[in-house]
């Protein structure tokens, strides 16, 4: 399941829908990607999170299933947030579960590469001297780039 | 068609999204960000680069080759920074 929301992430209620009644579930992983208040050595005091509705769902939904055709997944969430953050806020949540770990801790990897890569947000930070886009970094390509071919 | 823009190519061109009637000769992504190039200065000044310009027809990406028509809605903007 995919999902793009302006409020909070509540991980625990989300991880008991995601695998409540389902015992054929051995493991599950998850990352949860928080804000810093230390970007490029600057100190950053806020970040607003632009998104692309639409083709961002769009976006999520194929690597979802990208990684549901490559491991053998009984249950797989994407959930990320748009809109104002403050530093320790959670931006998004992934977790993917699987009868046994290594295909939920490796999904879960491959799930947070590439949507780093794919999904269509766009991070401004407040700092002190303004406002400023932040720029896409070569090794999230290279993260990306570790999984072989990825749908376009 | 109608375009869509994003994150500082948003600002720098000034508006969020516009309708726009291709000319004839306009069929690829290629042709496109080159016609747009010539739209204002804005638009010169925001596609000065286009390695940092990605695009997105009908919300897939798509590369310079790509068709276009006057029925798809198209996206600019940015490398992506989201996670």
């Amino acid at each position: 399941m995919v999902r793009v929301q302006r409020d909070d992430i509540d991980v625990g209620a989300e991880l008991a829908a995601m695998t409540s009644g389902n015992h054929r579930i051995g493991g599950v992983a998850t990352f949860i990607g928080t804000m810093r208040d230390l970007s490029d050595g600057q100190s950053v005091a806020a970040m607003t999170l632009e998104h692309y509705p639409g083709m961002t769902e769009k976006q999520l939904e194929a690597i979802e299933q990208e990684a549901n055709t490559r491991w053998a997944l009984e249950a797989s969430l994407i959930v990320h947030r748009y809109g104002r953050f403050l530093p320790g806020d959670r931006i998004v949540f992934v977790a993917t579960a699987a009868p046994h770990r290594q295909a939920a801790l490796e999904s879960c990897a491959f799930l947070i590469d590439w949507l780093k890569t794919k999904a269509p947000f766009w991070k401004l930070e407040e700092t002190n001297d303004g406002a400023r886009w932040v720029d896409a970094r070569d090794s999230d390509d290279a993260a990306t780039a570790r999984w072989g071919q990825t749908p376009k | 068609m109608k375009l869509l823009y994003f994150a500082w190519l948003r600002q720098r061109i000034g508006v969020t999204e516009e309708t726009v009637t291709l000319p004839g000769d306009i069929s690829t992504v290629g042709s496109l960000l080159t016609w747009l190039q010539g739209r204002s200065d804005a638009h010169a000044t925001a596609l000065a680069d286009l390695s940092v310009v990605r695009v997105a027809v009908n919300q897939d990406y798509a590369r310079a080759a790509d068709p276009v028509s006057d029925d798809d809605e198209v996206a600019l903007f940015p490398p992506v920074t989201g996670g």
